[in-house]
């Protein structure tokens, strides 16, 4: 009966993840096809022009792409760093602090997640241009830092992660603000703060409206707006067609070995107040 | 020697500190939220005036219009079936994908299943992926010339066009499945892992057996994670862009108006009507947070009318 039972729940799961793999499973083999073979030859029958295809790719418009690869970095990298810091810093104020306006702050902070990004990111780029700042770094950089969800997240860990006691106990000491905040309160919210930072990474490396409507110069370009303007401008030539899964697959790689790598740190909920392994 | 006694839970109070601490959150918030709220709201009761016969300089104001742009959003028969391609796209991906969702997370949770690490991984891996990039994958996989799909397809003497205009929602909702599905099984799963051991094993101490204590036991305890995956997921479906538009290069058959949202850009990058572009995006906010809201009330009603 039991060994029955086991059966079908493995064989469920193991089809979800052959599901999950599968265009990732494509795109590998695609990429090692030459032109033609991408057309004649067995979708899973690895071909023979992975070498060329990479060279293309890197010599297309002087290695535009390695440009976009490099942007991407420093959009996701600086933008959930800095995100990371402000969400850490309120989500210990708002757990930690008593003071007048603490729930009005914590609700508009938090009343952010339910606005659309499509409420926003026009009238953003508008007031941006004003100010001269559209078609820069800062106008993909800026608009992503305040997070709503990570606030929530910093202030739920900092409640359970920084003993109101540890905090009484060095203020006693005569230890000011800010060097509670430096050496007490950042280094215990770290293991919580690294996961804040993986799913503002991901969400900043993968964002497609905003820099898609804030940007006009496609040297500023991260993967997702490039990949995209090659796919509408050689829809009617295939000859582009090697160069899209190409870069496609190389934009990926990066995240999938972050992803593998970090294992320990994609949790979803930080209550418990430690990562367990 | 302390004018106060600390107590144990007791929020500390230190004048002008936490007000220090909050000042980047909030700026950010009034320049990033607030602001560009308020100039959205601004905007939409706005448009041009055309004196004379709108040559030279001078002969286009802005003038307000009051809500003459949201009247005609209101009543643009695009906007409303962008609407309902959206409302049948986003039945088909919050069943499937939240449906998948349970699934995956319950059958991690079950003390039978094998290989369960390696298809955790697996399951969340989509999640690394860009909505660009799954667009495109997908779109490739979906192209007669190139896809595997078709020549399974073919085995069972099916010649299906993914890309028919009846069809073309199921393809675009799979991509979204396919995206979404790891993200909620997580989110559920980790609530999963949270509950105590002991509630099942009175349970199989009573001879229940393990399909009996997902179902019975797991499945109601998940329900309020279940409500907070609904109501994100509600959300980001009525503000699907990235997909159609990602799509609408490699086919002919999704407009430059599939979605709402395609709506909103279209009117401002395309038509550069500012105006229209900010009354359709407060319109498809509103309709969002009434649907989303809508869902809470409606599933609380249940709850309560449940426990009485």
């Amino acid at each position: 009966m039991r060994r029955r039972i086991g059966l079908t729940p493995t064989v469920l799961l193991l089809l979800g993840a052959v599901y999950s793999l599968l265009p990732v499973a494509w795109v590998l083999v695609a990429a090692t096809k030459s032109r033609a073979e991408l057309f004649s030859s067995n979708a899973f029958q690895p071909g023979t022009g992975l070498w060329d295809n990479l060279v293309e790719l890197s010599n297309h418009r002087d290695g535009i792409f390695w440009r976009w690869t490099l942007n991407t970095a420093l959009y996701a990298g600086v933008g959930a760093l800095l995100s990371t810091m402000v969400s850490a810093l309120s989500g210990y104020t708002l757990a930690k602090f008593s003071f007048r306006g603490r729930n009005l702050i914590f609700n508009l902070l938090i009343g952010g997640i339910l606005v659309p990004a499509v409420v926003l990111a026009i009238p953003q780029y508008l007031l941006l241009a004003k100010i001269g700042l559209a078609n820069t770094y800062w106008s993909v950089l800026l608009p992503g830092i305040l997070h709503p969800y990570s606030i929530y997240l910093a202030r739920v860990y900092a409640g359970a992660a920084i003993p109101d006691s540890m905090l009484e106990a060095a203020r006693i000491d005569g230890a000011g603000e800010f060097r509670l905040l430096n050496r007490i309160a950042m280094p215990m919210m770290v293991p919580g703060l690294v996961t804040i930072f993986l799913f503002q990474f991901v969400a900043i490396w993968n964002n497609f409206l905003l820099p898609f409507i804030m940007l006009a110069d496609d040297t500023k370009f991260p993967l997702t707006v490039g990949l995209y303007t090659w796919l509408a401008t050689g829809a009617n030539q295939p000859a582009l067609y090697t160069l899209v899964i190409t870069g496609a697959l190389l934009s990926i790689i990066p995240l999938i070995a972050l992803f593998l790598t970090m294992q320990r740190y994609w949790r979803t909920d930080l209550t418990s107040g430690a990562v367990k392994g | 020697m302390s004018p106060r006694t600390p107590r144990t839970g007791a929020r500390f109070r230190a004048g002008a500190v936490p007000y220090v601490f909050l000042t980047p959150a909030m700026a950010l918030f009034v320049a990033f939220f607030a602001v560009p709220i308020g100039y959205t709201l601004y905007l939409g009761t706005r448009g041009t005036k055309i004196s004379g016969l709108g040559l030279g300089k001078g002969s286009r104001r802005e003038v307000s219009v009051g809500f003459d742009n949201y009247k005609a959003t209101l009543t643009d028969h695009e906007f409303w079936a962008g609407w309902l391609r959206v409302l049948g796209y986003g039945v088909v991906v919050l069943t499937v994908m939240l449906g998948l969702a349970v699934l995956f997370a319950l059958l991690l949770d079950s003390a039978h299943a094998r290989l369960k690490r390696l298809s955790r991984i697996a399951i969340f891996l989509p999640y690394a992926v860009p909505g660009v990039v799954a667009s495109l994958l997908w779109g490739f996989l979906y192209l007669p010339s190139l896809s595997p799909i078709h020549t399974v397809l073919h085995w069972f003497g099916i010649q299906a066009d993914l890309f028919d205009p009846d069809v073309v929602m199921f393809s675009m909702a799979n991509i979204a499945v396919w995206g979404g599905t790891g993200f909620n099984m997580l989110v559920l799963y980790t609530h999963l892992r949270s509950i105590s051991p002991e509630y099942y094993e009175a349970a199989r101490l009573d001879g229940a057996s393990e399909f009996q204590i997902a179902t019975r036991i797991k499945l109601p305890m998940l329900v309020p994670s279940l409500i907070l995956t609904t109501v994100f997921s509600i959300i980001a479906t009525s503000q699907v862009f990235t997909e159609p538009m990602t799509l609408r290069p490699i086919s002919n058959t999704i407009s430059s108006t599939w979605s709402p949202l395609m709506t909103v850009f279209t009117q401002a990058f395309k038509n550069l009507d500012l105006y229209s572009a900010a009354a359709t995006s407060i319109v498809i906010a509103a309709i969002s947070l009434v649907l989303s809201f809508g869902f809470l009330r409606v599933v609380r009603k249940r709850a309560f009318s449940e426990e009485s």
